[in-house]
């Protein structure tokens, strides 16, 4: 039956509708447009133009930074999830109800501080003459360049996105219905194959949204490759930077943009796609 | 069972909330015996309004400043271009940015004879970019050099002497660059001989790119000013290419062991200018504090500036620096001594850094760019 409209209806849904347009829609048609205008003399000029796109597209540069930022946050996405699970999973089964709560709420803490904040105290770390070195040096190791590399970059990305992977993997573990591990130990299933073949499959839409938030996250992350990777490689974040800080260059900062808001969409999709195979309900 | 009651102690909770209402209210009320200061709004590099800068004038002239921090010459022409006329009574701007500043008509004529600029240094007095057709746009009020930025642990003075150090190899993996193409590429074609190191053919553009491609699997990272700043501070890197005493000086006086030296084959110059803003309610004021800044008290202040030290073009300046902060201006090289900044300036070691000529600029970006990703 299709309801008409009223206005109680409208009264909830219309400002989420109005949030969407404002902060979403408008500014995503505003970048679309400012892709086509040209810049004469640090001005920006409303224009038709597709020289922004054409000239982006075609420097193999930014074909390469596209590739190792795909690359940097599928590889976060892979390891963040690896990592995670094995402590979301102890959340969910080996903690009591208390044990639980402190767990979701020490998980909740990081977001407390600033991410600028943690990457920067980071460095404290990583550095040359920084905590892990020194301590190396005690032993006789070392020292080893750990700031400045792609090594660098993922610990940051895991920081960022570590504790959101955790609760997202742990609400969907909590959810998991009980009986059906038992009955797989009742069948004499292992503990290690009842993760394998129970476990993770029950689970399967909430790990995968969490690598897929991992992912986004880390795409669209600036933070960590300027102040732990030291800017190189080059990545698409970067290179937005470097593209306006050339006399006014927004349009082509947006060419930029809109590559990525499309691979995310795209990667989003898949990833959904992925997450709800075979179910139907 | 007996009533008790609180012990009388002289407050109620009514008579303690009343009080404290007046406390609070207090300031308020003290407020308004004076009259409101006038608010003055500056587009500044950070550090420009702050009040080890501006507490002084502002409490002679009864004004608040109100600053708006920009990122970058690109940012401020941005954030000019996105704003109403007058917004911004006071823009400081980079020399490179001025010419553009004017072109686009965003900034007010000056009257010359508002200004001492009888007491700056002859080469200051007619600076490029301040004035167009004989009218004066922006008066100059701080400038600095950018040369080879080091580690005094790991390099002695003499190593730091030429740009070719950053090709050393103890400094593998251990030379950072300031993230802009127009310092480091500068350094670069000064580097490869050219007399004007902006002003350079296609051969010698070409001669620039690969003597900087040569230099990549030197380089540890890019940095902005705030990455540039902690690993230097943290040995992290030992040599900086593109920056100079402005970022060197800040940690220097804080005791890090990181200072600049002018190489043999010359370094670049970086100078701020003062602009009163198009259309500016306020443009008496602006004057009055352009005049204060680029008089001599007001250039001692700015030579000593807490967010980035700096060179200041009146030699009365100099003086009153001398008489306050006899080693600050020891350390800057603005003493009276032969070898000072200005003896540099008139031997032609230093260059002003400014748009290329030959090129564009967005060639020069192009391919600074490339040789990040290479």
């Amino acid at each position: 039956m299709r309801r008409s409209l009223t206005l109680y209806g409208l009264t909830f849904s219309l400002p989420l509708l109005i949030w969407q347009l404002l902060f979403f829609v408008f500014p995503l048609v505003f970048l679309v447009a400012l892709s086509f205008w040209t810049v004469k003399n640090f001005r920006m000029q409303p224009d038709i133009d597709a020289v922004n796109w054409v000239t982006m597209y075609g420097r193999p540069l930014f074909w390469q930074a596209y590739g190792i930022t795909f690359a940097m946050s599928a590889a976060a996405a892979a390891l963040v999830s690896a990592l995670a699970f094995p402590c979301s999973y102890a959340i969910a089964f080996k903690l009591s109800e208390t044990g639980r709560r402190w767990a979701v709420f020490l998980m909740v803490i990081p977001f407390f501080t600033s991410y600028l904040v943690r990457v920067y105290s980071w460095q404290i770390f990583l550095s040359d003459a920084g905590i892990i070195n020194v301590m190396l040096g005690w032993v006789g190791l070392g020292p080893y360049g750990l700031l400045n590399t792609v090594g660098a970059t993922m610990i940051g990305y895991l920081t960022l996105t570590f504790p959101l992977v955790v609760l997202l993997q742990l609400f969907s573990l909590a959810f998991i219905d009980r009986t059906l591990i038992e009955a797989a130990h009742n069948l004499r299933c292992g503990r290690l194959r009842t993760v394998f073949a129970v476990i993770i499959p029950s689970a399967r839409v909430g790990l995968v949204i969490a690598a897929l938030f991992a992912f986004i996250l880390s795409f669209g992350d600036f933070v960590s490759p300027i102040y732990l990777g030291g800017g190189d490689p080059t990545t698409l974040s970067i290179l937005i930077t470097d593209t306006t800080k050339s006399g006014q260059q927004w349009p082509r900062a947006a060419v930029i943009a809109l590559t990525m808001i499309g691979t995310l969409m795209a990667v989003a999709f898949a990833a959904v796609r992925f997450a709800y195979k075979g179910r139907t309900k | 069972m007996p009533k008790t009651t609180a012990p009388n102690i002289g407050f109620t909770r009514r008579s303690l909330l009343a009080t404290g209402a007046a406390v609070l209210a207090t300031p308020m009320l003290s407020r308004r015996a004076f009259a409101a200061p006038t608010e003055l709004t500056m587009l500044a590099w950070y550090g420009h309004a702050e009040p080890d800068i501006v507490a002084e004038f502002e409490a002679e002239n009864n004004v608040k400043f109100v600053p708006k921090y920009y990122t970058g010459g690109d940012n401020m022409l941005g954030l000019i271009s996105q704003s109403p006329a007058g917004t911004y009574d006071v823009i400081l701007s980079d020399a490179e940015y001025v010419q553009a500043l004017n072109e686009a008509g965003y900034v007010e004529e000056l009257d010359p004879n508002d200004y001492a600029i009888s007491d700056y240094f002859p080469e200051f007095q007619n600076f490029p970019g301040n004035w167009s057709d004989g009218k004066l746009f922006s008066l100059v009020t701080r400038f600095g050099f950018l040369g080879v930025a080091y580690n005094t642990d790991a390099l002695t003075e003499a190593e730091a002497s030429s740009y070719n150090v950053f090709w050393n190899e103890k400094l593998a993996g251990k030379v950072g660059h300031f993230d802009w193409h127009l310092p480091n590429l500068g350094q670069m074609s000064l580097l490869s001989g050219n007399a004007n190191p902006y002003d350079i053919d296609g051969a010698a553009w070409q001669a620039v790119q690969d003597k900087t491609m040569s230099l990549r699997p030197q380089i540890g990272g890019f940095f902005d000013y705030g990455g540039t700043f902690s690993s230097l501070n943290d040995g992290q890197m030992l040599a900086f290419a593109g920056i100079g005493d402005w970022i060197t000086g800040v940690l220097e006086k804080n005791g890090a062991k990181v200072r600049s030296v002018i190489p043999e084959e010359g370094g670049l110059q970086w100078s701020e200018c003062f602009s009163i803003g198009k259309g500016s309610q306020k443009a008496d004021l602006a004057k009055k504090w352009i005049q204060y800044i680029t008089s001599a008290k007001g250039q001692a202040k700015s030579a000593q500036m807490a967010a980035y030290p700096a060179l200041i073009p009146n030699q009365k300046g100099w003086e009153v620096l001398q008489t306050e902060n006899p080693d600050e201006a020891k350390r800057q090289g603005m003493t009276k001594d032969a070898g000072n900044v200005i003896d540099m300036i008139r031997a032609g070691r230093i260059k002003y850094r400014q748009w290329p000529v030959q090129q564009s600029l967005e060639d020069w970006n192009d391919f600074w760019s490339e040789y990040k990703g290479a």
